[in-house]
């Protein structure tokens, strides 16, 4: 009863009232997006579990309108949920993830999802996505208005709607023929169904085999590179059949294959290429699958097309993710590419090894070759885990020179330093200039071999992070001090004063992270024990901080932790507090645009730690600055 | 007197704030989380802090039991606990440990067990300061919610 009143409302004022199943394991980015959609003035479900979702949606097929999942899950793979919804429900699905790797985009739309949102999932992209709801639903309406019930074939072709659907519905079409000798019992049927709009919410897309014969002899005619849906549709001459329909089926078999195509290459060629090559899969699948079309102009012309049009299959996605990602910025693909470009030697063996055993009719075999697409993505698993650790060595070494000389010129200065070795480079790979953690990161190493003398000049980097009086006190004292990183104040404060007129807009922050880093270089156990105590905010270290120090002169942190021991009595203490830390923030003013300017204090801080040692700094300080 | 502490609170929160924005430490999907908190979720950004920080303690936890971990091999799984903290991270605004994150994967997608382990570092460091700071703006905003409250019986 409810439902039906909310669909009959939402029909009227829709978008509003959409009704939308969030999925996320994730419980902030959960919580966050449902209240965001439900800013949209959606109706939202939440749910942790892939599994929890798919029991939602078979319970009731109507109850739901669009379904956003995260990519990542525990229970499940997203994508494997972004399938199975679009077989059984035919629902539009939103892929979400914090990770926007082409390659993983590119999973997304080949499993059929109709966007992939990045987090942070911001509102204005939730308003607009309504859209994917419509289109399909237009589409479907249009498709019952143009189909005409026809003996055979019937051409109640889909829609140009998004290509989860359509490829999903020509799953459910390809593996009915499959399983149902008689298509005809099976047109009938679907055209029943197409006929009442109204019962039915979401038409299945038939194309019988004779159709898909035609269809399929048209594209060999044209070649699977130039066939366009017009000529396609003249080539065919049926009647009755749309250019839309065939625009969406040719769709739908182009990604078909791509699927196939990689499956089947791992069952038929998994000993011969292990560990390498991941897109000689790719080429072996797209022979394979388009075997029979003789129409392709010679095997470099497939070649090339596999490499363009074939997007690295999940077990390619999986093992460049690693490769990919450490070389962004560099000309990694070709680095890639050219790996696979060496093996198609190998595999031209197995190639026509594989063609033979393509029968006449590659419609059967393209469904016969192929798994479950369910299985897909566990065969890309297995793969998956099996080949991580292999792609990094074989072709990072070809590629990470590359970049490892890109930041060596940026982090020359650094070079000499003992404690700065090739790992923080490749671990500044990802990072941008404009990172003030990694040049801090860079800077601590400086830092640390310049020793801890820097009283005076360290103190300066004002007084919000008082774990700079760590660097202040001697080392043992570091180690001894168990406190809370960034919890330190008394000392701090004391020689601000002295030093408010120096031009450290962002030093505090910049040494703080120094200091922090300089935490790091104390045996592990000592972090792990602040991290404990600060993770578990042990009070009674903000009391021994307090009690340590005069509590005069507190910084910016200590009311935090005067306020958890004390209640109320740090009003008291505030205003000494507020005037330091205002005038501090007046000095922050005056100094311009500061953002870029984190590298600049850098910089300054870099040069003033170095007046101090001019023997162990200068030459970082002055690498430093040319480098930025 | 009591109007007075209220302008003062305001006054921290703007400044802190102010503070967090202009070094980095936030951006402005932070913002976003902010202007979400209305009459009908007066405490939405505390909430939802409150989970990240709740989540992202066990993250923190298992990455470090993993790279403490001799026979770590399983960047794989480590991937995964960073993706998740990532995602969080950016959802909150908290840029900067985005940023650690975004390194750490990179270390961690070259097998850099080194590398991890010292983003790692920063990633606790820049997580404690950050909930640190985020722990005194809650509290000034309760204190301000105290300010107001107690306002209006005294003014009768």
């Amino acid at each position: 009863m409810t439902v039906e009143r909310i669909v009959s409302e939402t029909k009227d004022q829709f978008p509003i009232g959409m009704r939308v199943l969030a999925v996320d394991d994730d419980p902030t980015c959960l919580l966050l997006l449902e209240t965001l959609l439900r800013r949209c003035q959606y109706h939202v479900t939440t749910t942790s579990q892939a599994i929890t979702a798919l029991k939602m949606l078979r319970e009731n097929k109507n109850k739901f309108d669009l379904v956003i999942s995260d990519v990542h899950m525990p229970d499940m793979d997203g994508f494997k949920l972004l399938e199975l919804v679009g077989l059984e429900m035919d629902l539009p699905v939103i892929m979400l993830s914090a990770n926007g790797d082409t390659k993983l985009v590119m999973k997304g739309i080949t499993h059929g999802a109709c966007d992939y949102l990045l987090k942070p999932v911001r509102i204005e992209e939730l308003k607009n996505i309504w859209q994917h709801v419509v289109r399909r639903k237009k589409f479907d309406r249009k498709v019952r208005n143009n189909s005409d019930s026809q003996d055979k074939p019937h051409a109640d072709s889909g829609e140009a709607a998004g290509i989860g659907k359509a490829d999903n519905s020509a799953k459910i079409n390809k593996k009915r023929k499959d399983q149902n000798e008689d298509e005809d019992e099976d047109l009938d049927e679907n055209g029943q169904d197409n006929d009442d709009p109204s019962a039915q919410k979401k038409p299945r897309v038939v194309w019988s085999v004779e159709l898909h014969r035609k269809f399929v002899a048209a594209v060999n005619q044209l070649g699977i590179e130039k066939a366009v849906p017009k000529k396609i549709l003249e080539l065919m001459n049926v009647e009755k059949l749309t250019r839309e329909n065939v625009a969406s089926h040719l769709q739908k078999f182009r990604l078909y294959l791509k699927r196939i195509s990689c499956v089947a290459n791992q069952q038929a060629n998994m000993a011969a290429v292990v560990g390498t090559a991941d897109s000689s899969y790719l080429r072996m699948g797209s022979l394979n699958g388009l075997g029979n079309f003789h129409a392709l102009a010679g095997t470099d012309q497939l070649h090339n097309a596999a490499f363009r049009s074939f997007p690295p299959s999940g077990v390619l996605g999986r093992l460049n993710t690693p490769a990919g990602l450490s070389i962004r910025g560099l000309p990694s693909p070709g680095t890639i590419q050219l790996g696979h470009v060496q093996n198609l030697g190998h595999s031209s063996n197995d190639q026509s090894k594989l063609q033979s055993f393509i029968p006449g009719n590659h419609n059967t075999n393209i469904l016969q070759g192929m798994p479950m697409s369910l299985d897909l993505d566990q065969l890309q698993n297995n793969k998956g885990v099996s080949h991580v650790g292999e792609l990094p060595t074989a072709n990072s070494t070809a590629v990470f020179p590359v970049s490892g000389s890109l930041i060596d010129s940026r982090i020359a200065g650094f070079s000499n330093n003992p404690l700065l070795g090739v790992t923080s480079n490749s671990l500044m790979l990802e990072g941008s200039s404009q990172q003030a953690n990694l040049h801090a990161s860079n800077l601590r190493d400086g830092v640390s071999a310049a020793g801890f003398q820097n009283g005076n000049t360290l103190s300066n980097f004002a007084s919000i992070d008082p774990v700079s009086s760590q660097l202040r006190d001697s080392k043992a004292d570091l180690q001894g001090q168990a406190a809370p990183i960034n919890c330190n104040a008394g000392p701090m404060i004391r020689s601000v004063p002295q030093e408010w007129n120096a031009p450290r807009k962002d030093a505090p922050y910049q040494s703080h992270l120094m200091s922090s880093s300089v935490n790091s270089s104390i045996p592990v156990n000592g972090a792990m024990v602040q991290l404990d105590q600060c993770l578990d905010r042990n009070n009674s270290i903000f009391h021994r901080t307090v009690d340590s120090d005069s509590i005069g002169p507190l910084n910016f942190v200590d009311p935090l932790s005067i306020k958890h021991s004390e209640g109320l009595n740090s009003a008291a203490m505030e205003p000494p507090v507020i005037e330091k830390e205002g005038y501090l923030m007046y000095q922050l003013r005056p100094h311009g645009n500061h953002i870029p300017d984190n590298i600049g204090s850098l910089e300054d801080l870099a040069s003033a730690m170095m007046k101090q040692d001019q023997d162990k700094g200068k030459p970082t300080a002055g690498n430093f600055r040319t480098c930025i | 007197m009591l109007g007075l502490a209220a302008d003062r609170l305001r006054a921290d929160t703007n400044r802190l704030l102010a503070f967090l924005f202009h070094q980095g430490i936030l951006d402005e999907q932070f913002l976003q989380l902010q202007q979400l908190e209305d009459e009908t979720s007066p405490n939405f950004v505390s909430e939802v802090v409150n989970i990240y920080f709740h989540e992202s303690e066990k993250l923190l936890r298992n990455l470090r039991s993993l790279l403490m971990d001799k026979e770590f091999s399983d960047y794989n799984k480590m991937g995964i606990h960073l993706n998740q903290f990532m995602g969080s991270s950016s959802s909150i605004g908290a840029k900067r440990i985005r940023n650690v994150c975004v390194a750490f994967r990179a270390a961690s997608e070259q097998n850099n067990r080194a590398g991890c382990l010292r983003a790692l570092e920063l990633l606790e460091h820049e997580y404690c300061f950050l909930k640190n700071k985020l722990h005194e703006l809650f509290q000034i905003q309760q204190q301000r919610a105290l300010a107001a409250a107690v306002r209006y019986p005294m003014q009768n």
